[in-house]
């Protein structure tokens, strides 16, 4: 077998344990929450015997080990049970609000991934000077600001003060696709500046590090221009650290989305987890945990995937 | 337009340095120096590291390689001051009228883009030539440069074919744009000798039939003379001597150029086996995990008390696996290791405090050898501590004394690596292990990073601690003129065997078989035209091809 085949294989068969082994944390975990989901639901209306009843109802009198096995089984099958406090299909609840915040996050993606390696290039062309010392202070000062903050600022200069996007970010199956791109317009840019510098850092890092090496002094003295020089023989020994940040970024703008979408009252994923954990919802929690571990997991695969396929020596062994 | 090519006047390079502890400052490395070069001719620079030799090659592409700066003079190039010439003129240089070989091909290729996509681009991207005529040219010189399969070998990537190999293809590179000069820069030094030889007969060839010209930058006087017309030697940024490649070598001028010429003065008469061997080899067979071959087969050796043993082979012979076999880093499949009349624990865990002590070792790269953060006093002191627990005023006399043995003096004594040469810091790696009182020292390429000077005061030193301390040296060595000088057996390996063993005499009388005669006769003679003779009457081939 090609040795990059069964790196591949060892890849995904790892994924799949670690996605196996995030299931059970996720499980024990909503298990060891403190209260009762039959209480909560009931309220102050419970008796021994309706809460004995609904228990019952939710299968919560099984033991651990029998429910965490039928959960995960059905969440192979996709069925992810139903919410327990409206009694709706979580699957299919859930499978609406994580289009919508897939379609935030690729949006975001698409425009912050390409920017931060163009920043990150334009720094290593001019390591040191104005240019370079700009990008870094504006994407510094960016990360550094909490997002909700910078959220609520856009969403007063550009939203209340210049009226050019929506404040709330509402979209629904009736909007023409323009109309969404423009609702979703200050989440995308406050999600873009949050991960902005990270990648753009990491890229202007591994740049300039192989910039030390040998083959580079090669290409200078071919007569390359400096740019040429960057993007023929530095960019494609750097992708795989490069790729790994712009994973870890793009996870999180799935996953780290909840505050983002919480201020700008987005119907995705984050709020949807945000709603049902302070109504104790356990499954609905457990549903969207498992989504998020998917992602994350997925992912840093594909990061590694990539990683292994960039490393000439493994793509054409001797 | 008149024959010289390359004119250059009272260049002066300079660098901004950065001591420990110090603020930054400006020094010059390279103070006024001049030469003229005529199209088709070859001229050598020579000298040992820090000489600048390097510098000035670069000089010649207007490029200064870190924080080096031109600070002064001239660099004509085709009849202008590339100095005082455009950028958009400085890319057209670069490239295409002058090129450039490194000493490491392997570094020096990019290893995410294919040899050929490397060795047209300069011409390409200078519209020399189309990139279908390029390729063709490519072509053409890989067979020239005597490249295995050169319509397809442009296909693979670097890490794909040999060192020798590789930087033959570097040669290519630097040909292929018909440029009017070559820098060549060590460009034989990394390999073994018998592929250089092979490597310096394919660029002499290259050179004669494509008519550039050529900087040859080498620290070897032997090499540079079968291939220059004139050598300049430089110490120090200042050059030293400047004349023909006959008058260099047969008529040296300046003291500096006749130790160039006549180093490895060492005499050492061979001693006679003593009844007993302080170490035994015996039938060892070894292989590296994940390996399924073995990188030594059947290997038998016998070093004597106070004599000196020389492992000698290329890179890949397996010299240095047998010197991880005895100090039981790499515990071997089959055979035994006796040491001092006992048997050794194959495996480094099973060996006594004692065995550690009597077996110790130098390496190759002494500054990696050595914590940076210690002090020379400290670096020496520990083996006192942890193997006779000497403390106080005791260990610090004893290291002193050590210090006298070494030549350095007590001077030293509280100096960090940083602040030592590479030849002063190899003798404070001696000096640690000659404090565990050894019975025996294995060296490994213990002076291949040392300029031959030094390298010379390095052996000199070993044999003179040899006769005081009474110690035996198992020196592994690819340099044949370490091996004369300093051994009184020699075993020569190749490809996991012993080629050959027995004492200095033996092993070095004729009859030969063919690997020991490819070996002995690959080492560059400093004499002119010896490079035609010894290819005319090779038998074999070198493995590195």
């Amino acid at each position: 077998m090609h040795p990059i085949l069964k790196l591949v294989a060892q890849r995904l068969a790892l994924s799949a344990l670690l996605l196996l082994a995030a299931s059970v944390l996720i499980f024990a975990g909503t298990m060891i929450l403190p209260g009762d989901v039959a209480q909560s639901i009931l309220g102050q209306s419970a008796t021994p015997e309706s809460l004995a009843n609904l228990r019952e109802e939710l299968g919560l009198n099984e033991p651990a080990v029998t429910r965490y096995f039928n959960w995960l089984f059905g969440a192979l099958q996709g069925d992810l049970g139903t919410a327990l406090t409206n009694g709706r299909d979580i699957a299919e609840s859930l499978g609406e609000r994580l289009g919508n915040t897939l379609f935030l996050a690729f949006w975001a993606a698409i425009i912050s991934v390409p920017l931060a390696i163009l920043l990150g290039l334009i720094a290593v062309r001019y390591k040191d000077r104005w240019p370079d010392k700009l990008i870094s202070a504006v994407t510094l000062t960016s990360i550094s600001i909490p997002e909700f903050l910078i959220g609520y600022l856009l969403m007063f200069f550009l939203a209340v003060q210049l009226g050019w996007f929506p404040s709330i970010a509402m979209i629904n199956d009736d909007m023409g696709f323009f109309e969404k791109l423009r609702s979703i317009a200050l989440p995308v840019i406050v999600l873009t500046l949050v991960v902005l510098a990270h990648m753009m850092r990491m890229t202007r890092a591994a740049i300039l590090n192989v910039m030390q090496s040998a083959y580079v002094e090669t290409a200078e003295l071919k007569g390359l221009s400096t740019f040429m020089v960057i993007y023929r023989h530095a960019f494609p020994n750097a992708i795989a650290p490069i790729v790994n940040v712009v994973m870890l970024n793009l996870a999180y703008l799935v996953v780290g989305v909840v505050v983002v979408e919480v201020v700008f009252v987005y119907p995705g994923m984050g709020q949807y987890l945000v709603d049902h954990v302070s109504k104790r919802d356990v499954p609905v929690v457990q549903a969207c945990g498992l989504i998020f571990a998917a992602v994350y997991i997925g992912l840093n695969m594909i990061a590694d995937i990539v990683a292994i396929l960039a490393n000439p020596r493994l793509r054409h062994p001797k | 337009m008149s024959d010289t090519l390359l004119k250059v006047r009272d260049l002066k390079i300079g660098a901004t340095v950065y001591p420990p502890g110090e603020k930054p400052h400006d020094i010059e490395i390279v103070h006024g120096v001049s030469f003229d070069l005529e199209r088709g001719k070859v001229l050598g620079l020579i000298g040992e590291s820090g000489a600048g030799k390097s510098t000035i090659g670069l000089a010649s592409m207007a490029y200064g390689r870190g924080g080096v700066k031109i600070t002064g003079g001239e660099v004509w190039v085709n009849g202008r001051d590339i100095l005082k010439t455009s950028l958009g003129d400085i890319r057209n240089l670069r490239g295409g009228e002058v090129t450039y070989v490194s000493q490491s091909a392997a570094a020096s290729f990019n290893p995410a883009k294919k040899i050929m996509d490397q060795v047209v681009e300069a011409a390409v991207e200078h519209k020399k030539f189309s990139r279908k005529e390029a390729e063709a040219r490519a072509r053409e010189l890989f067979a020239k440069l005597g490249l295995p399969d050169p319509d397809n070998i442009g296909e693979r990537y670097p890490h794909q074919v040999s060192g020798g190999q590789l930087q033959r293809c570097m040669t290519a590179l630097a040909l292929c744009p018909e440029p009017d000069l070559v820098v060549f820069d060590e460009p034989t030094t990394a390999l073994d000798v018998t592929t250089q030889i092979d490597v310096l007969m394919a660029i002499k060839e290259a050179i004669a039939d494509t008519g550039v010209a050529a900087l040859y930058i080498t620290h070897d006087l032997a090499v540079v003379a079968q291939v220059s017309d004139d050598i300049m030697v430089l110490r120090m940024g200042n050059t030293v001597e400047y004349g023909t490649t006959d008058q260099i070598i047969n008529n040296p001028q300046e003291d500096y150029t006749k130790a160039l010429v006549s180093v490895r003065s060492i005499e050492h008469e061979e001693k006679q086996p003593t009844p007993e061997a302080v170490l035994t080899v015996d039938g060892i067979t070894a292989r590296y995990k994940g390996l399924n071959f073995d990188v030594l087969h059947n290997v038998n050796v016998e070093l004597h008390p106070g004599q000196t043993l020389a492992i000698v082979g290329e890179s890949g012979s397996g010299k240095s696996t047998l010197a991880r076999v005895i100090t039981g880093l790499l515990p071997p499949r089959d055979g035994e290791i006796t040491f001092a009349g006992r048997k050794l624990s194959p495996d480094l865990k099973g060996r006594s405090r004692e065995d550690l002590r009597e077996l110790q070792m130098i390496y190759q790269m002494a500054d990696v050898a050595m914590n940076p953060r210690q002090t020379v006093g400290t670096i020496i002191g520990r083996p006192l501590e942890f193997y006779f627990n000497m403390r106080g005023a005791e260990k610090r006399k004893r290291i002193v004394e050590l210090l006298d043995e070494i030549e350095l003096g007590e001077k030293f004594i509280d100096r960090y690596p940083a602040e030592l040469s590479g030849g002063q810091k190899q003798r404070v790696c001696i000096a640690r292990s000659l404090a565990a009182k050894p019975k025996m020292i294995i060296c490994d390429e213990v002076t291949s990073a040392l300029d031959p000077l030094v390298a010379d005061g390095i052996l000199k030193l070993l044999l003179d601690l040899q006769k005081i301390e009474d110690v035996a040296y198992l020196f592994i060595t690819h340099d044949l003129a370490t091996v004369r000088a300093i051994s009184d057996s020699i075993a020569v390996m190749y490809q996991g065997r012993l080629a050959r063993y027995g004492s200095k005499s033996e092993v070095l009388t004729p009859p030969f078989d063919d690997y020991t005669d490819l070996l002995l006769s690959s080492v560059p003679e400093m004499h002119l035209g010896w490079l035609e003779e010894v290819v005319a009457h090779r038998k074999m081939e070198s493995a590195g091809n």
